[in-house]
């Protein structure tokens, strides 16, 4: 069902490795994988969209928590990489783009900032069969076409205290136009279930939970087949972060662009745009 | 001592699937103080009860048997014009007050308001009037020849359910929560940020109790999940939250209860740590036991029972569904880790049931320690049929009649349970489907 990638060696280049060093660094790459996948999953979850229904706070907030866990994570590791939009594939044809790469890599409108987050696809990533072990889960990916890698800028290009201070003004807004203590929801929350199942899809390819799964045992086992290393390649392609200002994941949210009508999403108002037109309005009248 | 066999849970006769009910899925299910009326509210805003037959002589087979009592629309759906977004009309919550007179008292509660409703039965009508025809039309006055009193006629008995009281804009959140005080004045109602205390005779204010919405918004990482007055004493509430913490207030202590009296949680086993750890702790239901002496939590794999006594660790835990353990990737991608699950007690405190997947749901008897598994479906579900115990398959050769843990069907998901207060009868909500069991023992 899953197709092994071919193994290279290492020992292309005249080096050896020992064995177990490479088998460390196997583990390590199928758990950043893993990490990685679990962050593209989450975002996606979290990313505006035009729902009917206010979205659910208690699921938007353990999804967000999940998201600072893993940034603390890989920030810890030093694997919080910055990706430049020059990865992203010109020759890529737009059916094999995602749908996630199309509404994530869109800026916002007045945003007259570079973008803030890139999707990255990378075609030819070899079909890799990646198994969690116990820290993740025990799960199998199949992801035929392409990997997602969703990578951040974080520092110069966009301050944090700003966005706080857009959303105190919003909120000030509100409270003087309603007169009363009603204060504003957090209009960040997570994407329709019905539209995530597609988009996931057609990101990660199937999520299956395996039939006839033996035991952790032959878990293990396939945790240690053969990993493409190209990933590798990829990990020195990218260039290093000196140091991760802490960032909230609601900070995340505000810079993912709010998706625009495709058929899998149902256009709906636009609250965001609304509040940045609020925002602006409010600017003229302060006159600031 | 435990020797003698139980008896299996054998199935009544009452497999209720209404007609209406088909699209509509029910969102909470409670039985009344004296276990004569069932409760379910549904998707659609609609809440259906259902009464008990009384038993009668000459049809034993149909003691017992829940059957339709009143049906009523309790919430419409209504649209948030400043926030461009609707607001569900789905029931999240029913809970009873206590019979005080021959009307029935309920508090329903959608995402933002509550309604209380007064469910009364008319079994007489007047007639005869003086001013007015058999119709209800008044009379012309030079017609009226004759002066007459009214007088009271039996007549087909009609229940009515009409809303007394409507407690709205208090919640800028989902409610979650709502729960009746034991001096049967107050109660509470509690959202993911807030907890509110309110008088049953006063809808235009409340009392905010709990307040734990952060002063940026950004900085928020728990939310309360479940609250629940204590069943006797009327000062003691209890909230959870989504970090798998329960917190005791005393409403003596201060006006605001900021600060708890008690703060319950179990440290986290660093073993078996994971990115999922705190999504599968968050608690999605806690209930007291009626001797007010315990309290159930339920978090995504487990229930566990507090004695109040006791901050630092559960007295027991119980696994619902380990096996899920090893597939929380996936559970997590199809958002079946965020299902809430529900538990409740039996009478006595000393069973306890929750829900799980492919239609399953669980019992534990904390005497014997014993549990069983079972599934409410219409293929096992003939009246006067024995429901057999159901077991699923975690590894190895799978017997017969188990079930492999990738065959289970995570659509089908019992969230909802209620037992009866006294018997061994429990309602079991299977999405659009109401199950009644009763034990045949009773």
């Amino acid at each position: 069902m899953f197709s092994k990638g071919t193994k290279r060696k290492f020992s292309d280049g005249g080096e050896e490795i020992s064995d177990e060093s490479l088998l460390g660094a196997r583990v390590a790459s199928s758990y950043s994988l893993q990490r990685q996948s679990l962050l593209d999953m989450s975002l996606i979850k979290l990313q505006l969209c035009h729902m009917l229904v206010e979205p659910n706070l208690c699921r938007s907030v353990l999804i967000a928590n999940t998201v600072r866990q893993i940034q603390e994570e890989m920030t810890h590791d030093g694997s919080w990489h910055m990706v430049t939009e020059a990865f992203c594939s010109a020759g890529q044809s737009p059916s094999e783009r995602l749908v996630a790469t199309e509404v994530l890599c869109r800026s916002r409108e007045q945003d007259a900032e570079p973008k803030l987050f890139s999707v990255i696809s990378y075609e030819g990533c070899c079909e890799e069969e990646v198994v969690a072990d116990e820290t993740l889960c025990s799960v199998s990916v199949s992801d035929t076409v392409s990997n997602v890698c969703l990578a951040g800028r974080m520092g110069q290009c966009w301050e944090k205290s700003e966005l706080s201070g857009i959303e105190r003004d919003e909120e000030a807004l509100e409270d003087s136009r309603l007169g009363s203590g009603e204060e504003e929801e957090i209009d960040t929350e997570d994407g329709a279930s019905t539209e995530s199942p597609k988009t996931i899809g057609q990101v990660f390819g199937t999520f299956e939970i395996k039939n006839g799964s033996p035991g952790p045992d032959s878990a293990l086992e396939e945790l240690f087949s053969d990993v493409d290393t190209s990933y590798y390649d990829l990990d020195t392609m990218l260039t290093g972060m000196q140091s991760a200002p802490k960032m909230g994941p609601y900070d995340l949210l505000d810079s993912l662009a709010p998706s625009h009508s495709s058929p899998s999403i149902v256009s709906t108002p636009n609250c965001r745009s609304d509040l940045n037109e609020l925002d602006h309005i409010m600017e003229i009248i302060v006159g600031s | 001592h435990g020797q003698r066999p139980r008896p299996p849970l054998v199935l009544n006769n009452c497999l209720l699937f209404l007609s209406g009910y088909a699209a509509d899925i029910i969102s909470t299910v409670e039985f009344n103080y004296s276990g004569e009326l069932l409760a379910t509210g549904d998707k659609g805003g609609r809440v259906v009860i259902f009464q008990r037959e009384q038993e009668s002589k000459n049809r034993l087979l149909s003691r017992g048997e829940y059957n339709v009592y009143s049906t009523f629309q309790s919430h419409e759906p209504e649209f948030d014009y400043l926030k461009s977004l609707e607001i569900e009309e789905k029931i999240n919550k029913i809970r009873w007050l206590p019979q005080q007179n021959a009307a029935h008292f309920l508090l329903s509660a959608n995402d933002k308001t509550i309604k209380l409703w007064k469910i009364s039965e008319r079994d007489k009508r007047a007639e005869g009037y003086n001013l007015k025809d058999e119709d209800g039309r008044l009379q012309d006055q030079f017609r009226i020849t004759t002066l007459r009193v009214p007088v009271l006629m039996p007549m087909d008995l009609m229940v009515e359910a009409s809303p007394r009281r409507i407690f709205a804009n208090a919640h800028t959140y989902h409610i979650n929560s709502i729960s009746v005080n034991s001096d049967y004045e107050t109660y509470l109602s509690a959202d993911d940020l807030r907890i509110n205390l309110w008088h049953l005779e006063i809808t235009d204010r409340s009392f905010n109790i709990v307040d734990i919405k952060p002063a940026n918004m950004e900085e928020l990482t728990e939310v309360i999940t479940a609250a629940e007055c204590h069943p006797h004493q009327c000062n003691v509430f209890v909230y959870s939250s989504s970090k798998g913490t329960i917190r005791l207030c005393d409403m003596r202590a201060a006006a605001l209860c900021d600060r708890h009296s008690k703060f319950f949680e179990e440290p986290e086993d660093p073993s078996s740590r994971s990115f999922f750890s705190e999504i599968i702790s968050s608690i999605s239901d806690v209930k007291f036991s009626h001797s007010g002496r315990y309290m159930m939590t339920r978090d995504y794999l487990s229930v566990k029972v507090w004695d109040l006594n006791m901050e630092n660790r559960p007295v027991e835990t119980y696994q619902v569904h380990e096996y899920l353990r090893s597939k929380l990737c996936s559970l997590y991608e199809n958002d079946c880790i965020f299902d809430k699950f529900e538990c409740c007690w039996n009478g006595s405190d000393s069973a306890i049931m929750t829900g799980s997947y492919n239609n399953f749901f669980r019992m534990f008897d904390r005497n014997t320690r014993r549990d069983i598994t079972l599934e409410a479906s219409r293929e096992n579900s003939k009246p006067r049929a024995i429901l057999k115990p159901r077991k699923v398959c975690t590894g190895g050769k799978r017997k017969k009649d188990e079930i492999s843990v990738d065959s289970l069907d995570f659509n089908k998901k019992i969230l909802h349970t209620a037992w009866h207060p006294k018997e061994n009868v429990i309602a079991v909500a299977a999405t659009n489907n109401l199950y009644i069991f009763q034990d045949k023992m009773n």
